[in-house]
């Protein structure tokens, strides 16, 4: 397993660096700098997609399921509009974008905590449920967001232009920074919680066997998966089927059933996707089509495989 | 000792339980009898925390359910569940491993590992160990389950229906580790049984449980009867005495 890892990494090392020099044109000085955020911003969403799946994953127990499809950046991209309607985009542009970003990040984990924390509770076992629900919710933040946005002054508008696709060529990166030192706190705890998230994966019941507080490890998993959904939203938007992209492939390059290895693989996995998909999109061959399109067009094709195959955890 | 006192458990406004109170002997080998949804499977979930007591109180040794931490009594009591819900991607050692958990959160210690090997050793598993869980037939797979309990080694020890899928070897072998385990090492040790031949054979103490009610608790001797097997299981078979233990004709 560890020769796999060896090769996930050169082949990110070799994505970071073409990413870096190719076609690089003009002074240099400039070029490198502007281009170093972007990377650093890719990297940091590819982590944070990566994980927040497998934390979603781990407290949903099964494999199908991702904080994209039950309708966290959804939640996300409301709570930031409606933050926006209700006290003016003007006061939050004023507010600064940090100021507006803390806000709903907190909204966001009280309602996901809220919203989610029963649902898994009491549909832990049934799939069907948890995916509908799953859709429900995604269509009602969705409208909802929609409403608010059609009452927002064009002016004001522009403050959300989280829009209602994933954008991977304009980074919000003047919020990276703090974006970065949440996603590092947050990855930092995820790491923490990994034997504690290899015990859930037994089940329930067997867990609390073992003495894990289950609720407790629940609670923390939610939380940290909203948090990261909340990064990965406020920088470039909703991205759909890419969390379940990454870690589907992760668990097929991972064999056993272990977090500490998953998470690091299904993070290599989403900054290579990301990186390099951005690269040859952008760079390379200079298409028109958006990165994000194909990775939902891949990812959902996924979504589709493992529902049809009945593949539960 | 496992004191319970007063249970009764509810689902939906349905009597799963009623108002039992039992002592469970410290030291011995109890064996849980009834027919099928009695509410034995409800009672070691109960024991065993898995589920929120609703009423009345049950006490493991010194620790009471309820007011102790949760992995407090994952060193105390350990369960084996009737049927756990997946199997795991993992390897028997693997799975093996995790009933070490309570003790090294994550990060086992050569103490962990020679009990770990221990259990394998144990249950045969030796040549399995490092075969995936997935891979298994149904009785490797529980051996490899009750592995894992025993790798936990636990004063406690509930085990729901062990002997499923176990051939005849793999139940006398099971047993006699369970009576030993009682008997040397002084664990208490309640085990749900189907047949009653072996709760005969094996058990130093039977509770009868019928609807949600203890029906009978006892020796062997004293329960196995002909009005047990009547009124409990509603089955009119035969009894003979053989070596001083009863053993029902099927
Ligand atoms: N989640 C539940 N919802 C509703 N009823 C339940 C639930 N769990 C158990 N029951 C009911 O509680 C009763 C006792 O069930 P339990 O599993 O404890 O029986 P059991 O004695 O272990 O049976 P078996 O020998 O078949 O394993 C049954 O009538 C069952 O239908
Ligand atoms: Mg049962």
């Amino acid at each position: 397993m560890p020769k796999r890892f060896w090769i996930l990494g050169i082949l990110l090392v070799i994505c970071c660096t073409a990413f870096m020099t190719w076609g690089a044109r003009g002074p240099l000085h400039f070029v490198i700098p502007f281009r170093a955020t972007k990377l650093a911003a890719l990297g940091l969403v590819g982590m944070s997609i990566s994980t927040s799946t497998v934390l979603f994953q781990a407290v949903s127990q099964n494999r199908i399921l991702s904080p994209s499809i039950m309708g966290f950046d959804a939640l996300y991209i409301m709570i930031l509009t409606a933050a926006v309607y209700f006290l003016g985009g003007m006061t939050v542009a004023n507010l600064s974008a940090h100021l507006s970003f803390a806000v709903s990040t907190g909204v966001m984990v009280i309602g996901a905590l809220g919203l989610f924390s029963t649902l898994l509770r009491s549909s832990q076992n049934n799939l069907m449920r948890m995916i509908l629900t799953g859709i429900v919710f995604g269509a009602l933040f969705r409208s909802l967001t929609d409403f608010m946005q059609r009452l927002i002054d064009p002016n004001e508008f522009s403050v959300i232009q989280t829009g209602s696709y994933a954008r991977f060529t304009q980074i919000e990166t003047d919020l990276l920074f703090i974006a970065a030192a949440l996603c590092a706190g947050a990855l930092f705890l995820t790491w923490k919680m990994r034997f504690r998230l290899d015990v859930l994966a037994l089940g329930r019941d067997v867990a609390m066997n073992l003495g894990l507080n289950v609720r407790r490890t629940e609670l923390e998993a939610l939380t940290l998966t909203a948090l990261l959904v909340a990064v990965t939203t406020a920088l470039v938007g909703p991205v759909a089927f890419l969390g379940l992209l990454v870690v589907s492939l992760a668990r097929l390059v991972v064999p056993v059933e272990r977090h500490a290895p998953l998470l690091i693989c299904a993070g290599l996995i989403a900054m290579i996707v990301l990186i390099g998909g951005q690269l040859l999109f952008e760079r390379v061959f200079q298409l028109t089509t958006p990165l994000a399109v194909i990775i939902d067009l891949v990812g959902g094709s996924i979504f589709l495989f493992l529902l049809l195959k009945g593949h539960r955890r | 000792m496992i004191s319970i006192r007063n249970l009764s458990y509810h689902i939906d406004g349905v009597a799963i339980l009623d108002d039992i109170t039992i002592d469970l002997p410290k030291g011995k080998v109890t064996a849980l009898v009834g027919p099928n949804g009695a509410g034995k499977s409800t009672l070691l979930s109960l024991i065993a925390r898995l589920e929120p007591l609703q009423c009345g109180t049950i006490d493991i040794g010194a620790l009471t359910i309820g007011q102790c931490s949760n992995r407090q009594l994952a060193k105390q009591i350990s369960i084996l569940p009737q049927m756990t819900e997946h199997v795991p991607r993992l390897s028997v050692r693997e799975l093996v491993s995790f009933g070490r958990f309570p003790y090294h959160q994550g990060r086992p210690g050569p103490e962990d590992e020679a009990k770990v090997d221990e259990a394998l050793q144990v249950f045969d598993l030796d040549d399995l160990a490092q075969r995936s869980v997935v891979d298994l037939s149904g009785g490797q797979r529980q051996r490899a389950q009750i592995a894992m309990t025993f790798a936990q080694d636990t004063e406690y020890m509930l085990l729901d229906e062990p002997l499923n899928n176990l051939d005849i070897a793999a139940s006398r072998a099971l047993m006699a580790r369970i009576r030993e385990l009682a008997h040397s090492y002084n664990k208490t040790i309640v085990v749900v049984l189907h047949d009653i031949n072996y709760a005969s054979r094996y058990a130093d103490w039977i509770i009868a449980l019928s609807a949600g009610k203890t029906a009978a608790a006892g020796s062997p001797a004293e329960i196995v009867t002909p009005k047990l097997l009547g009124d409990v299981f509603k089955s009119d078979a035969e009894i003979r005495m053989i070596d001083g233990h009863p053993v029902v004709l099927v």
